[in-house]
C-alpha cells in the first residue's frame, strides 16, 4: 500500500498523469467523482436555459447556432459521464443523484434566460467564465478527465465566440436591441463572477484539490482573470457591468472589482435561487418519462442476445 | 493531441476560418449550388417557389417540432441525435426557403417568420406535436424520413440545381434519420409489452396522416413535366415496402386507419393546416415579430 501510495505522490510530483487502472487514493477518487459528475450534470441541465430559446430564435442562423450549441453540451455530458465512469460510477447512478438533488451543478444555471441576449451573455459571460475554470483543468491530474476537459474547451470556445458576435450585432441594432443586452449583462455579470466559488478563505476544499494536481489556480486568482479579461471586451461592445467598484488598479495591473452577494450565492447553492426547483424538477420528468424507453431498449437487447446464443 | 499540448490546441481554435466555427450552421453556403441560379427553361418561377417551400417548409416545421424533444429525451444520445436531425432538416429548410425567396423577392427568415399559417404549404405530418411521447416521435420519423428520402432519391436529377443539390446532402442525412428511427421502431416494438403498446397506438395515431404525403398538387404536377419535381404519389409503392418490412420485423401492425378528410379538396399544399401549426408557428415567429426589421 505505501508503496502505491508513494508511486501515486510521485506521478503527481512529477505533473504525470493519473490513469483509471492506476492506484489512486480513496479521497482523490472521491474527490474527482464529485467534480466530473458536477461538471456533467452542469451541461446537461445548462441546456434547459438555452433550450429555452431554440423554438423562438429571431433567424433561421441563430437558431441554427444555439440548436448545435445545446447538442454540444449534451455531448459534452456524455463525455464526462464517461470519464466519471472510469472511476467506477455508472451514469444512471449519477443522474439519480442529481434529481434527487444529493450532487449539484453549476450554480449559474439556476437563473432564468429572460430574452434573447442572454442567449449572447451566456455565451460571452458564462461560457466565457467556464473556459477560465476548464482551461487549467485541461492538465488536471487525472488522464480521462484532462482528455475530456480538452475537447470541451475547444467546443466551449466557439460557443463563447458566437455569444459574443451575437452581442456585437445586436449593440449595432436598434436601442431596443441594446437595452436588451445592457439589461442581461446587468442580470448575469455578478452570477457570473459567483461560477468560480466562493473566496479563497471560504473555500474548504480547495487547497486539496491543487496539492492533488486537480485544481491549478485558486478561485479568486481565476475570477480576477476573468474579470480583467471581460472588461475590454464589455467597453468594445458599449456595455457596463453593474459594479460602481470596478476600476483599473496600475498598481496590480489589473480590476479592483466589488464583492458578489455572497447570501445570494448561498441561497443558490442551497437550492433556493430563481430556478433551481424547476431545472431539477424538468430534468426529472424527462428521466422519469424516459423510463419505458429506456426499458425496452434494454429488453430489445437481451432478447437479441438471446437469439444468436439460439 | 495530448494533454500537454492543451494550452497549444485551444490556441488554434482561434482560426476565425475555422469550419466548425458555426458548425451546422453553414448548409446556405455548402449547398453547392447558387441560390441565384436561373430558373430551368420552360419553368414558371411561381411554381417553382412554391414547390421549394413545400419542402423547405416539411424541414423547417418538423424540425421545429423534433426541437421541442431538446432536454426532453431519454437519453443523452437521444438528445444527441434529435437535434441532429433537427439540425440536418433546418439546413435544408434553409437553402429551400432561400431558394424561394430569391424567386418571390425575400429570404429564408422572411419566409420563415413573416408568413401566415396559410401562406405555409407542409404536410400535417411535419406540424403534429408528439406531445413529448417519444414512441409518436419515433413513429413520425419512421414515415416522414422514409417519404422525404424516396423523393430526394429521386430529387437528384432535378432540373432546379438547387433542389439537386439540396437532395444530395439530404439523402445521406435522410438515411440516417431513417435508420435511427427504424432501430427505434425495432427496440419499441420488440421491446417490453408496454413500448410495444405504445409503438402500436403512435402508428395507429399517425396512419391518417400518412395518405397525404402522396397527393400530388397542381404545382408538382406541372413541375414534374418540367423535371424540377416528383411526383409523390410514385414514391407511395417504395415507402409502403420500407414500412412494411420494419413493423413486421418489430412486430407491429400496420394501421388500417382512414385519411383525415380535406377541406374542399385542399390541405397543407394548399395551406389548409391542422391546429397544430398555428400554436407552432406562434411560438417561432414571436420574437421575430416583435422586432421586424432588425438584424440579429
Amino acid at each position: 500500500m505505501d508503496d502505491m501510495e508513494a508511486r501515486f505522490d510521485a506521478t503527481i510530483a512529477a505533473d504525470q498523469r493519473i490513469e483509471p487502472r492506476d492506484w489512486m487514493p480513496e479521497a482523490y477518487r472521491r474527490t474527482l467523482i464529485r467534480q466530473i459528475a458536477q461538471h456533467a450534470h452542469s451541461e446537461i441541465i445548462g441546456m434547459q436555459p438555452e433550450g429555452n430559446w431554440i423554438l423562438r430564435a429571431p433567424t433561421l442562423r441563430r437558431k441554427a447556432i444555439l440548436l448545435a450549441k445545446v447538442q454540444d453540451e449534451a455531448g459534452h455530458g456524455m463525455y464526462l459521464y464517461a470519464a466519471a465512469e472510469t472511476l467506477g460510477v455508472d451514469r444512471e447512478e449519477l443522474t439519480e443523484k442529481l434529481i434527487e438533488s444529493k450532487q449539484k451543478y453549476s450554480s449559474i444555471f439556476n437563473y432564468p434566460t429572460l430574452s434573447y441576449a442572454d442567449i449572447g451573455v451566456i455565451g460571452w459571460l458564462v461560457d466565457g467564465a467556464a473556459i477560465c475554470n476548464q482551461v487549467p483543468l485541461c492538465r488536471c491530474s487525472y488522464g480521462p478527465y484532462a482528455r475530456a476537459m480538452i475537447r470541451i474547451c475547444k467546443e466551449e470556445s466557439f460557443h463563447q465566440r458566437q455569444g459574443y458576435e451575437l452581442l456585437l450585432a445586436m449593440v449595432n441594432g436598434t436601442d431596443a436591441q441594446r437595452e436588451m443586452v445592457q439589461e442581461s449583462v446587468n442580470r448575469w455579470w455578478w452570477p457570473s463572477l459567483m461560477m468560480f466559488g466562493p473566496p479563497d478563505d471560504d473555500s474548504p476544499n480547495s487547497a486539496q484539490s491543487m496539492k492533488w494536481g486537480i485544481k491549478r489556480h485558486t478561485n479568486d486568482e481565476l475570477r480576477q482573470r476573468f474579470v480583467d479579461m471581460s472588461v475590454p471586451q464589455a467597453q468594445a461592445l458599449g456595455v457596463t457591468f453593474p459594479d460602481p467598484a470596478l476600476a483599473w488598479n496600475p498598481e496590480r495591473q489589473s480590476y479592483d472589482y466589488g464583492e458578489p452577494d455572497w447570501d445570494e450565492f448561498k441561497a443558490v447553492i442551497a437550492g433556493s435561487g430563481p430556478a433551481n426547483a424547476q431545472r431539477v424538477a424538468h430534468r426529472r420528468a424527462a428521466h422519469e418519462n424516459g423510463a419505458w424507453v429506456r426499458e425496452a431498449a434494454q429488453a430489445y437487447a437481451d432478447k437479441q442476445k438471446a437469439r444468436v446464443a439460439a | 493531441m495530448n494533454e500537454q499540448n492543451a494550452y497549444q490546441s485551444l490556441a488554434e481554435t482561434t482560426d476565425h476560418d475555422d469550419p466548425r466555427w458555426a458548425f451546422g450552421t453553414g448548409i446556405v453556403e455548402e449547398a453547392g449550388a447558387e441560390i441565384t441560379s436561373p430558373v430551368p427553361d420552360g419553368v414558371d418561377p411561381a411554381d417553382l417557389a412554391a414547390y421549394c417551400l413545400m419542402l423547405g417548409d416539411d424541414a423547417l416545421v418538423y424540425s421545429h417540432r423534433l426541437s421541442e424533444w431538446v432536454s426532453n429525451a431519454p437519453e443523452l444520445e437521444e438528445e444527441v441525435a434529435l437535434a441532429n436531425t433537427a439540425l440536418d432538416l433546418l439546413g435544408q429548410a434553409r437553402v429551400l426557403l432561400a431558394r424561394a425567396g430569391h424567386l418571390t423577392g425575400g429570404d429564408e427568415d422572411s419566409l420563415a417568420y413573416r408568413r401566415t399559417d396559410a401562406e405555409f404549404r407542409n404536410v400535417a405530418l411535419a406540424e403534429l406535436s408528439d406531445g413529448l411521447d417519444f414512441a409518436r416521435c419515433v413513429g413520425r420519423m419512421l414515415i416522414f424520413s422514409s417519404w422525404r428520402l424516396a423523393l430526394l432519391h429521386r430529387l437528384l436529377g432535378s432540373a432546379d440545381p438547387v433542389i439537386a443539390a439540396v437532395a444530395g446532402k439530404g439523402v445521406k442525412e435522410l438515411t440516417y434519420h431513417r435508420d435511427y428511427a427504424a432501430r427505434w421502431t425495432l427496440r419499441l416494438g420488440d421491446g417490453t409489452d408496454e413500448s410495444h403498446v405504445r409503438m402500436q397506438a403512435a402508428l395507429d395515431a399517425l396512419w391518417p396522416y400518412v395518405g397525404e404525403l402522396f397527393r400530388t398538387s397542381d404545382e408538382e404536377r406541372r413541375l414534374v413535366g418540367a423535371g424540377v419535381a416528383v411526383d409523390p404519389a410514385q414514391t407511395r409503392e417504395e415507402v409502403d415496402a420500407v414500412l412494411d418490412q420494419v413493423l413486421a420485423q418489430a412486430t407491429l401492425t400496420r394501421p388500417d386507419k382512414p385519411s383525415i378528410g380535406t377541406i374542399g379538396g385542399r390541405s397543407g399544399r394548399q395551406g389548409v393546416h391542422t391546429e397544430h401549426l398555428g400554436h407552432a408557428l406562434a411560438e417561432m415567429q414571436s420574437l421575430a415579430r416583435q422586432h421586424p426589421d432588425t438584424q440579429w
